[in-house]
């Protein structure tokens, strides 16, 4: 069991420095593009502007593919459900073995909603796994006005989240020495499961109560209005992306009108 | 700095019979340095919540009267600075700097004033890397003086320490101490500490008040006055009062061999040294090896890999008799061999009554049930844990757990016991009880091995000690 919430490029890198809330409303913007339109071109237009503005935001490509490798499994699982599925075959006929059938209306409509998911997934992770959480949280309590109880607490939950794998592991050791293990049977398997996320939640609960009393103690939520040591706000370079993240996302859409195929 | 009151000052926790402190009446001047001592159960770290503003209406019932500076403390939580046992619980952020700056946040500090209070805090600890150091990336010592820097940039005029280095190894405890001389000599706050290592503490203080179960008033003074009129009854209590001698428990000749580590070696995927590398030894009958070295020398991956708790990259792990290496052995078998005792007792309890959990492991072993019955009233008898049997582990006080997850492990009767930081945070009397239990089990013909940074423990019990540097044996020393 490991937790991994590294960012897919360096705190220094050009997109890593874009204000989180400009880098949420930008890949927002995009998603919401490519799950609106129903035709296979848009999201098409809009993947290819993603990839062709990715040399430019500092991102480790190797790891971005990493980090979307169940993305494409997913994609393609979706392409093939919605091409096999589809409420009716149109066009040329492509397979037909016994009650598969597939066609070539079918499939490019399988292939349309697949490069949807496959956008909206690709700009999320682009927004989020290049954000610091700290400036995220700073962000939206800044910016949008989240309480800071939820956005602080949550900061402080992300923190012991690497403690409950280890202590996980510290579990599951303890009870191999009592003589309590999964072994092959599935049963046993489970109830063991099952009582280790038990003692694993007991221990979690009791720390979540110490961290708080010493957030109190230091007087977190007292009432008084809380300053900010960092400063999250728009420069003119957030403007610029999140301008270009909507002029693209409606040259797209143009490009899809004029070329006849752009649906609802 | 301010001066501390409690005037008939009572607490019961919400949903306990008994009250935690009854009748507390204490005055501390401003800019006294005050030691607070007292058996576990003597409401120290009460009276510390109380001042903190931390009993809240809902977590329980008050009498009497806290006054900070003759204010209310729930009032006045702005003035107070409290450390904490646990470095972990402690942090809230994922940078140094910004957990520093955490606590200024919340007192509405200008933008501007709170970097440079950042920078001046985190320097009067000794804090030895910049504000964007990520916090996970800190030893528990490190950790546990950037909460005191989290503490002190507030300006705090009562400062308030819960056993600051109770969950530290003595590196660690050394430099938090170190740190928190230097923060203490540059302010003139209140101090108000709780500690069981007096020796570490006492020349911090200038008045050491002692108090008895529920918060009864034992003696109160000079620190050197207290501890030698009342230092023997202190000790009884658990206080380690410097000077009272320790006992020691000389082993007898060692027997056979009962445990026999073939060059046991443990990489982790992608880590840049082997965490446990070619470690070879011998572990007999009837004697107790300690295993010591720094943090992250392999002390705990040794324990894991010679308890067949884990598998090791290379070498094994075997006792006579069993021609497969422990790692894989069935567990129910596993615990008929080697016995495990972790450092949290509360990991390895899986069953509702105390009864129970002696009988787990011959259960699984399958005794038939006149053996386990035996096995399980002699255990307890020897344990002192009779009076305790229907109830439930997790309700046991430190010291009866830590008595229970031995028990435990010695119930399917293994050759072999193997203890990860037995005396870890404990106060003198288990200190005491845990020494003769293990004697006892050592004394019976059972092959020990400690795995302790407890220079006391291990001077008290061991017959061989192995001196772990780098995952690697550095010496083999015998007393």
């Amino acid at each position: 069991m490991t937790l991994t919430l590294a960012p897919v490029c360096d705190a220094r890198a050009p997109i890593a420095r874009v204000n989180p809330v400009a880098k949420l409303a930008a890949a927002f913007a995009v998603s919401v593009t490519a799950l609106v339109a129903a035709d296979w071109l848009t999201p098409l237009l809009l993947l290819a502007a993603l990839v062709a503005v990715l040399p430019f935001t500092g991102i480790r490509p190797a790891e971005l593919a990493r980090r979307l490798r169940w993305l494409w499994s997913a994609a393609a699982a979706v392409v093939l459900v919605n091409a096999v599925f589809a409420a009716e075959q149109t066009g040329r006929i492509l397979i037909d073995y016994g009650p598969l059938e597939i066609s070539t209306g079918a499939l490019l409509g399988g292939i349309a909603i697949g490069l949807r998911v496959c956008v909206a997934a690709t700009a999320g992770v682009l927004a989020f796994a290049t954000t610091d959480p700290t400036d995220l949280a700073d962000a939206l309590t800044q910016q949008l006005r989240a309480p800071a109880r939820f956005t602080i607490g949550a900061l402080a939950a992300l923190r012991l989240l690497p403690l409950l794998a280890a202590e996980w592991r510290q579990i599951t050791s303890a009870r191999r020495a009592r003589g309590l293990e999964g072994g092959r049977n599935p049963v046993r398997r489970a109830r063991l499961f099952a009582s280790t996320m038990f003692a694993l939640l007991v221990g979690a609960i009791r720390r979540a109560g110490r961290l708080a009393a010493a957030m109190d103690a230091r007087g977190f939520d007292s009432g008084i209005p809380r300053t900010h040591a960092r400063e999250q706000r728009m420069r003119p370079g957030d403007w610029v992306v999140l301008a270009g993240a909507l002029l693209v996302c409606a040259a797209v859409v143009a490009v899809s009108v004029a070329y006849g195929v752009f649906e609802v | 700095m301010v001066p501390v009151e409690f005037r008939g000052f009572a607490w019961r926790h919400a949903g306990r019979r008994a009250q935690a402190v009854a009748d507390v009446d204490l005055r501390i001047e401003a800019g006294e340095r005050v030691l607070l001592l007292g058996p576990s159960g003597s409401g120290k770290s009460t009276l510390l919540a109380a001042l903190a503003g931390l009993l809240t209406e809902d977590s329980g019932e008050q009498d009497g009267h806290v006054l900070i500076d003759g204010k209310p403390a729930a009032e006045q939580q702005g003035r107070v600075g409290i450390l904490f046992q646990d470095p972990e619980t402690q942090l809230v952020m994922a940078r140094s700097g910004d957990d520093v700056a955490f606590g200024l946040e919340n007192q509405a500090v200008p933008r501007d004033r709170i970097w440079p209070r950042v920078r001046e805090a985190l320097a009067s600890v000794g804090f030895p890397y910049g504000p964007e150091r990520p916090t996970h990336a800190l030893s528990g010592g490190e950790q546990q003086r950037l909460a005191l820097a989290g503490v002190l940039a507030r300006r705090p005029e009562l400062i308030l320490l819960d056993e600051p280095t109770a969950n530290l190894d003595p590196e660690g405890a050394q430099e938090v101490r170190q740190a928190l001389r230097a923060a203490l000599a540059a302010t003139e706050a209140t101090l108000l500490v709780v500690e069981h290592r007096v020796a570490d503490i006492l020349d911090l203080v200038d008045r050491v008040i002692a108090l008895g179960p529920g918060g009864v008033l034992i003696a109160d003074g000079p620190a050197g006055a207290v501890l030698a009129r009342h230092g023997d009854h202190l000790a009884a209590q658990g206080v380690w009062v410097p000077g009272v001698p320790l006992p020691t428990r000389p082993a007898r000749t060692a027997g056979d061999t009962a445990l026999r580590s073939q060059s046991l070696a443990l990489r982790h995927p992608g880590a840049d040294r082997p965490a446990l590398d070619d470690v070879s030894f011998e572990l007999r009958q009837g004697e107790l090896l300690a295993v010591t070295g720094p943090n992250g020398s392999g002390k705990s991956t040794l324990a894991l890999l010679a308890g067949g708790l884990a598998k090791p990259t290379s070498g094994r792990a075997t006792v006579p008799g069993e021609t497969r290496p422990l790692h894989r052995l069935p567990a129910r078998r596993l615990a008929t061999r080697v016995g495990s005792v972790f450092q949290d007792p509360e990991h390895q309890f899986v069953t509702a009554t105390v009864r129970d959990e002696l009988a787990f492991g011959p259960r699984q072993a399958g005794w038939p049930t006149e053996r386990i019955d035996a096995r399980v009233d002699e255990l307890l008898e020897r344990l002192r844990l009779a009076p305790l049997a229907n109830a439930n582990p997790h309700t046991l006080s430190g010291g009866e757990a830590r008595r229970l997850s031995v028990a435990g492990a010695l119930a399917a009767a293994p050759g072999v016991l193997l203890l990860d930081e037995p005396t870890f945070g404990q106060d003198r009397r288990t200190w005491g009880e845990l020494v003769d239990l293990t004697a006892d089990i050592r004394d019976e013909g059972t092959a020990l091995l400690a795995v302790t940074h407890d220079r006391d423990f291990a001077a008290a019990l061991a017959g061989r000690e192995l001196v772990l540097t780098a995952g690697r044996i550095a010496e083999e020393r015998r007393p």
